[in-house]
């Protein structure tokens, strides 16, 4: 079983069915279009601001305002890309197809991945442009200093909300359950426990909050998170890593 | 070939397949038969690799299904017509299975065609009836042009005319020499594609032959006779040897009888007959008490119906 043959019928598969295209352009709309409304809410804000405000003020982050919803649609791509193989009982036309179930998951995993880093770069930089024209005087230049670095990290971290995603509908297998615990998860207790003094400390080692700290470039005043832009994209890499491998050993081991 | 040696599968406590052993050979159609529920469908989902066997192997050419390179020009399956994503077209579904095996695109079209889809190969899944689901399904199956076909339940859901068709197509795919197994929870159905037949119920092999002998062994022939002098002709055959059942509704059953026998004996003795007819039992009916002893069979050894015993006894026999 050539993987190459693999890859080449699962592109076949994503390209074929609508929900693709749905997610993913819902994903670069929303993040846009949400990124564009936020940023010129922003700029009229800016003279009201405190001192303190405007220092940490950080045009870049706030033109990837959007990513918060747009993540969503990310989430609901990788969970459907995965997930529709056990919907619709497609899967055990697919395992008989190829029955080494590492090379079936990983050749649908990276497909999904290369097209999800795709749109997630192109949102990132069109996230990027247009929220800085919508900024003014306020704007950000992509040649300032980690510019391009939260720009290009923005991309990466739209990708790898979708691979966590795509692990963990590989775990749990129903679309529904897996959203059901996903759009929560990242929508508000992610959010809660990053905000709630006391879960802080825990809260910033979830894979959201670790992975968007890439997209910063003014740090805040008082932040005293123990890992850099960086790291925490390391981090949130760990946690794609975790869901996958968890995928893989339970698709392993089941009946299909 | 298809080989099967004390294949087991059990979920918890309950055994879905028991310790099947049989094979499966080139160039006739065997039947895989059983009632709902005997463990077909899990035995043929286990002969492809889909479920783990909790004991014995299942080999195909000598090989375990994961071992083989390019599978689906090896067997072809069809498990389950809804086995498909219904916002996929035809072409694209088989064009995916067909990337996967490094089958030639050409072929999709060329099985489309075979199994009459072709006009509909770009319309969606979902749209599909049943019949053109089990169509879908059995295209998938031959796409690789594979020397083992398994079919579990192909006319399901298919009209007349489909049912007609598929008969022929594995009759004329085990004419070419290939593999054919199907299953079926019809009797009637396999006494007319299956040239060899498995039988399961519960899980267990009840029966592994072939089709003639399973019929010579199981069709009883009897003549059937209806008489108002009822005592007389008992006499009459009792003293002429022959051995007589009285089935119900007063009606009398001569096993292996000759028709002009008894009616000429009937004549001799001036005895009215209303009724004088050769009967064939029919095979559903020796399929069904086939695997009824076995639910009864079963039933008996695990759970004895005139004395309950405290609940959790027993808990650990299979």
């Amino acid at each position: 079983m050539a993987a190459i043959q693999v890859v080449r019928s699962e592109w076949t598969k994503i390209r074929s069915v609508a929900s693709t295209v749905w997610t993913l352009s819902l994903a670069v709309v929303v993040t846009v279009a949400l990124g564009m409304l936020i940023s010129a809410l922003s700029k009229n804000e800016f003279d009201n601001m405190s001192a303190k405000d405007r220092l940490s003020f950080d045009p870049t982050f706030i033109s990837f305002a959007g990513m918060t919803l747009g993540q969503l649609a990310m989430i609901v791509f990788g969970v459907l890309v995965v997930s529709n193989e056990y919907s619709t009982g497609m899967i055990r036309t697919s395992l008989a197809a190829v029955p080494q179930r590492g090379t079936f998951l990983f050749s649908k995993i990276a497909v999904a991945t290369g097209l999800a880093l795709a749109v997630g770069m192109v949102t990132s930089f069109v996230a990027f442009f247009l929220g800085q024209a919508m900024l003014g005087s306020h704007r950000a230049s992509i040649g300032d200093p980690h510019v391009l670095r939260a720009v290009i990290g923005g991309g990466i971290y739209m990708t790898l909300i979708a691979v966590f995603s795509m692990g963990v509908a590989a775990m749990l297998r129903s679309p529904m359950l897996s959203l059901g615990i996903l759009m929560p998860f990242f929508f508000l207790i992610s959010n809660i426990l990053g905000n709630v003094s006391a879960t802080k400390k825990i809260g910033r080692y979830l894979p959201d909050q670790a992975g968007s700290k890439i997209m910063q470039v003014v740090p805040r005043i008082d932040d005293d998170t123990p890992y850099g832009p960086w790291g925490g994209l390391g981090i949130m890499a760990l946690w794609v890593v975790a869901a996958l491998a968890g995928g893989y050993v339970l698709l392993k081991r089941r009946d299909a | 070939m298809i080989e099967l040696e004390g294949l087991t599968k059990r979920y918890g406590e309950k055994v879905a397949v028991d310790n099947l052993t049989f094979t499966v050979r080139p160039g006739i159609v065997t039947g895989f038969l059983g009632p709902n529920g005997a463990g077909k469908s899990t035995t043929m989902r286990m002969m492809l690799g889909l479920d783990r066997p909790t004991a014995g192997d299942v080999r195909i050419d000598g090989k375990h299904y994961d071992r083989l390179k390019d599978p689906l020009t090896y067997i072809g399956a069809l498990l389950d017509a809804k086995a498909v994503h219904g916002g996929r077209s035809a072409y694209n579904h088989l064009l995916c299975l067909a990337q996967s095996n490094g089958i030639p695109k050409s072929r999709v079209a060329e099985v489309l065609d075979t199994v009459g889809l072709t006009a509909v190969a770009k319309k969606k899944a979902k749209g599909f009836s049943l019949g053109m689901g089990q169509r879908l399904g059995i295209a998938g199956a031959l796409l690789g042009d594979p020397r083992i076909l398994m079919f579990d339940e192909p006319v399901n859901g298919l009209d007349p005319e489909g049912i007609h068709w598929i008969r022929n197509l594995m009759k004329s795919l085990a004419a070419q020499g290939r593999t054919v197994f199907v299953s079926s929870h019809l009797m009637s159905e396999m006494a007319l594609t299956a040239d060899h037949l498995v039988v399961i119920g519960q899980g267990r092999l009840l029966a592994d032959t072939s089709m003639a002998d399973f019929i010579d062994r199981n069709s009883r022939s009897y003549v059937r006779v209806r008489t108002p002098q009822r005592e007389r002709l008992l006499d009459v055959l009792h003293q002429a040897g022959v051995t007589v059942v009285e089935a119900g509704s007063g009606a009398l059953e001569v096993d292996g009888g000759k028709a002009e026998q008894i009616g000429e004996l009937a004549a001799q003795h001036q005895i009215v007959l209303h009724e004088l007819s050769p009967q064939q039992a029919s095979l559903e009916e020796a399929f069904m008490q086939l695997t009824a002893e076995s639910v009864e069979y079963h039933a008996h050894t695990d759970t004895p119906v005139d004395q309950p015993r405290p609940w959790g006894e027993g808990w650990n026999r299979s």
